[in-house]
């Protein structure tokens, strides 16, 4: 044996016994305190563990209310959506499973309608919160990138939609919908100021918006939050993928006439 | 109601002048016949005209110098190639392992980020002390808004062993003499006589040298995102040939919980 310290893996989420016969597997993994698979495994829902994962602690019903809606609501962006279109794009195509999730979570990781515009949402939330006049300021002199970053700076007020023309009504379902069930003053007052926000933006209210609304009341952090979006949004892209995967790409739009290449 | 989304315009509309296929057998990129007028190209000088619409092969040579020195150490306890080596012991596939890594590179303290990073340093370090900071003046700044400079100080140890072979290659394809690796290294010059103690990493290096060569930040980032693939790839070649699972096993005992002891009961 080397003298040298054994390293290993610091956590304060897991904590795992071995099973007397073998030191490589768990006997019992608690999770935040709990027994996962004595206790969690029968009495808790997914959404719940998924909130005690993230913010290790048992929601209140109207925080398991609120993530259950979100999830719902983001679980498949229908098969028009960037992110899905990558997943899509794989599965047409016969590519692995794996990298039709792969694609769904890059498409789905940017600055438009993805996880990234998540976490700049969340950044204006901690800054702003429920100041009409914070929010006017920022949407108006957005923050700038200091040094160059992998990230491209925002083109637009994150939460908005730059494509769009009105707050679309799966959209307004939805805010009205979580802002009922999780009784969180932010999603409350997003939905009393959301026209308002609008004309700051000179864009309609976007699917991210709630999301960073949402999430900002269940207070996730803006890395929390561009984790769960990513991972809320994926169930849609693989079952659209299986699809056009048995579909084949001869069903699947090519874009034929749609490609101009300037002389 | 009228419709009057700007999307529509895009509508089965995509017009580019970056290039494209067509089904007579035509392949154009950036305005070349691929085929005519660039069948000859290595690979590196077509990647970099595809990435850059820079045609050199100088800058094609120096930048393979750099993938071969810099960016390919086949070393699975790195952490990009960490997760080759972990798809090899899995049995996942060797593209979706080099697709990982090539993701994961996008790092703060090694990878991509320092890439682009310390080019866009040196270029504004350089605008800076033309309007007539002093160096001190500019990385002190720096360090005090960002609490590091890209292209200096390195995880796990201090020195950087890519500098001199690098530098080495550089010289001998007639690089290495510009005004931004010269910059780099005045900047390593104060950074490690002061009380951070930072040395030139690699990072820096390579930023001065296709400085020089007129790469923009984003011209460099856009090139270098594939540059570590030759050092994934042999991880995961090299965990294939193990036996399966036996890439670092870690027993229960080797999580260090820091939590609460108390066990609690979810309330249903």
């Amino acid at each position: 044996m080397s003298d040298n310290p054994i390293e290993k893996i610091t956590t304060k989420i897991w904590r795992e016994t071995p099973e007397p016969d073998n030191p490589f597997a768990a006997a019992n993994c608690h999770c935040c305190g709990y027994d996962v698979y004595g206790d969690l495994l029968q009495n808790a829902s997914y959404i719940d563990y998924l909130y005690l994962l993230f913010k290790q602690q048992q929601p209140t019903p109207e925080q398991s209310a609120l993530l259950q809606g979100l999830a719902i609501a983001l679980a498949n962006p229908g098969p028009r959506d960037h992110s899905v279109r990558a997943a899509m794009s794989a599965g047409v195509g016969g590519s692995t499973h794996a990298s039709a999730m792969i694609a769904a979570i890059a498409v789905g990781a940017g600055n438009l309608g993805g996880a990234r515009e998540v976490f700049h949402a969340l950044e204006y939330w901690q800054h702003c919160g429920a100041s009409l006049e914070a929010w006017e300021q920022i949407i108006k002199d957005p923050p700038q990138l200091g040094r160059e970053d992998v990230w491209l700076p925002m083109e637009h007020a994150p939460g908005f939609d730059p494509n769009g023309v009105s707050c679309p009504t799966p959209v307004k379902q939805t805010l009205a919908h979580l802002a009922d069930v999780g009784k969180g003053s932010h999603l409350q007052w997003l939905d009393t100021h959301r026209t308002a926000l609008e004309e700051f933006a000179g864009y309609p209210l976007a699917f991210s918006g709630v999301a960073a609304a949402a999430l900002h009341d269940l207070e996730f952090l803006p890395e929390q939050a561009e984790m769960l979006f990513l991972l809320l949004r994926l169930p849609g892209a693989a079952i659209h993928s299986l699809e056009q995967e048995r579909l084949g790409w001869r069903k699947y739009p090519f874009f034929a006439n749609g490609f101009k290449l300037n002389p | 109601m009228p419709v009057h989304s700007k999307l529509e315009t895009f509508e089965d509309n995509w017009r580019t002048s970056m290039g494209g296929w067509s089904p007579e057998g035509k392949v154009v990129l950036r305005g070349k016949d691929v085929f005519k007028d660039l069948g000859n190209n290595s690979w590196m000088e077509y990647l970099l005209f595809a990435s850059t619409g820079k045609e050199s092969p100088k800058i094609a040579r120096l930048m393979e110098g750099m993938w071969v020195i810099c960016t390919s150490f086949p070393d699975p306890r790195i952490w990009n190639n960490r997760v080759s080596a972990l798809a090899g012991t899995t049995r996942s596939t060797g593209v979706l392992a080099a697709a990982a890594s090539v993701a994961v590179t996008e790092a703060t303290i090694y990878g991509l980020k320092p890439i682009k990073g310390a080019t866009d340093f040196l270029y504004r370090a350089d605008k800076r002390l033309a309007e007539g900071e002093t160096l001190e003046q500019i990385i002190k700044a720096e360090l005090k808004q960002y609490r590091s400079v890209y292209g200096y100080g390195r995880p796990l140890v201090t020195g950087d062993e890519r500098v001199e072979p690098m530098m080495d290659f550089a010289r001998s394809i007639g690089c290495g003499e510009g005004k931004y690796i010269k910059l780099a290294f005045a900047i390593a010059e104060y950074l490690s006589n002061s009380r951070f103690k930072y040395q030139i990493n690699i990072a820096a290096v390579c930023a001065g040298l296709l400085a020089d060569e007129g790469l923009k930040p984003m011209e460099f980032y856009h090139m270098a995102t594939l540059a570590f693939t030759a050092g994934a790839m042999p991880c995961f070649i090299d965990a294939l040939d193990h036996q399966e699972g036996s890439f670092f096993p870690l027993r229960t005992s080797r999580l260090n919980f820091t939590g609460g002891e108390t066990v609690k009961h979810w309330r249903v």
